[in-house]
């Protein structure tokens, strides 16, 4: 009851949110530059998904044209898929993911954060890579911005939906077709405002409506699904 | 009960704690204090639960039954991540990045004490001349080192040491009683899980002794 030691106080600064925001932005780039060549891994699958359609539909480019809208998204949304597994599996298997728990901010934060990493770096270089994909399928010019749009809106929604199931699945071991048979699903309604939106505009009908429900979609994403794979990581994780 | 007017709450306490996994118990109801300059050695056979103790008090567990208490109060898992700072089985380092900048990303999204730098802890711990190496290349023990100078790092009063001294040569078991040593005289306090009666750091030590539940 006596000479007790002096009481430790929290004796330095918790990270605020841009900080713990950053060093997990440093971490990830730091990552991606040693292993650069997977940078570019979901563009390269998307180009032979391209590339096997346009092979498979023959030189017929009129018939291309009218598919090239469904075939883009179709392999945007693939390359997406087989990304997804590297959303938080590395960080499960190595202890990182308890560690994030366990950071004074957050958990959904963090998974915010690391959502928008990975969108950004597996779903830019599909972007960049579209003009040429598009090109490839013959696809009106006047329709590009459409697609553009709505893959620059649409991706990163898929990547949200798929942060949900990525957390979901991350206790199992292996969860391969588990992952695609969960996330293609909820990726219906994208594809259809996404490519129904280069349809319409190809139709000659205002495409702004099918951008703007993905938008609201996208908004709606961005605040419920890191909070919902937040959730189901404290559940994978025990 | 005393009264709080005559001694302080003691750092951290679990009162009445129990965990239960698919309605089969792991451990528990357990009442134990901690106060501040002092460790907890936590005893017990192997499945004993002394881990899964350790992740209830951190927070990654949803105890079954029971509180635990910060300086008194009840607490949820997100308010005591401040506090407490946990080195668990998994090193949550990765391979291919560098040791100090492993360790760089931890201390950033943990926080870290004032005072103390990235590079000396790395010193302290022995791995100096290893700031660069990848992680990958890492010995268990080395890893072992880094994690303790993530936890040396941290800002958190109270350490949740599970199995520390695994891995570690017999300077490493020694480092690991000199941290705790001086973390204890700073006012913090440290929970020391171990499955053999080896190597007790030399400070005011309570104990713990787990039993498999039936």
């Amino acid at each position: 009851m006596n000479a007790s030691p002096p009481r430790m106080s929290i004796a330095g600064s918790a990270p605020s949110l841009t900080e713990a925001a950053r060093a997990l932005l440093t971490r990830d780039l730091r990552l991606l530059w040693r292993r650069r060549g997977d940078a570019l891994q979901p563009a390269l699958f998307a180009l032979m998904v391209v590339v096997l359609f346009a092979l498979a539909l023959g030189n017929d480019p009129q018939l291309q044209a009218k598919v090239a809208a469904g075939v883009l998204w179709v392999a945007a949304l693939l390359a997406g898929l087989l990304a997804l597994d590297t959303l938080f599996r590395g960080d499960a298997e190595d202890g990182s993911l308890e560690q994030w728990m366990l950071a004074p901010v957050p958990l959904a934060w963090l998974v915010a954060v690391r959502t928008f990493i990975h969108w950004a770096t597996t779903a830019w270089p599909l972007l960049l890579a579209t003009p040429f994909l598009a090109e490839l399928m013959h696809l009106p010019r006047a329709q590009l911005p459409i697609l553009m749009t709505g893959l620059a809106l649409g991706t990163p929604l898929l990547s949200l939906i798929g942060a949900v199931i990525a957390a979901l699945t991350v206790g199992m071991r292996r969860s391969g077709i588990l992952v695609g048979l969960l996330a293609l699903p909820l990726y219906v309604p994208v594809l259809v405002f996404g490519a129904g939106s280069v349809a319409a505009s190809a139709q000659g009908l205002d495409p702004v409506g099918a951008l703007l429900l993905l938008g609201a979609g996208l908004i709606v994403a961005m605040v419920l699904a890191p909070l919902t794979a937040a959730a189901a990581i404290r559940i994978a994780v025990n | 009960m005393t009264d709080p007017s005559l001694q302080a709450p003691p750092l951290l306490a679990a009162r009445g704690l129990s965990f239960a996994r698919n309605d089969e118990p792991v451990f528990g109801p357990l009442d134990f204090t901690v106060d501040a300059g002092e460790a907890l050695l936590i005893r017990g056979d192997n499945g004993a639960g002394k881990t899964t103790l350790l992740r209830v008090l951190a927070g990654l567990l949803r105890p079954e039954a029971g509180r635990i208490e910060i300086d008194g109060r009840g607490t949820d898992a997100p308010a005591r991540t401040r506090v407490l700072a946990y080195l668990g089985h998994l090193p949550a380092l990765k391979a291919d990045l560098g040791a100090l900048e492993n360790l760089e990303f931890l201390c950033g999204l943990q926080g870290r004490r004032r005072s103390q730098s990235p590079d000396a802890a790395m010193r302290i711990v022995g791995l100096d001349g290893y700031q660069d190496a990848l992680a990958r290349q890492l010995s268990a023990g080395q890893k072992k080192r880094l994690s303790l100078a993530r936890i040396w790092l941290s800002p958190a009063p109270v350490w949740l040491l599970d199995e520390p001294y695994a891995n570690l040569d017999l300077d490493g078991i020694e480092l690991v009683n000199r941290m705790v040593q001086a973390h204890l005289r700073e006012g913090g306090a440290a929970l020391v899980t171990t499955h053999g009666a080896y190597a007790a750091p030399p400070v005011r030590t309570r104990e713990l002794v787990m039993r498999r539940a039936a």
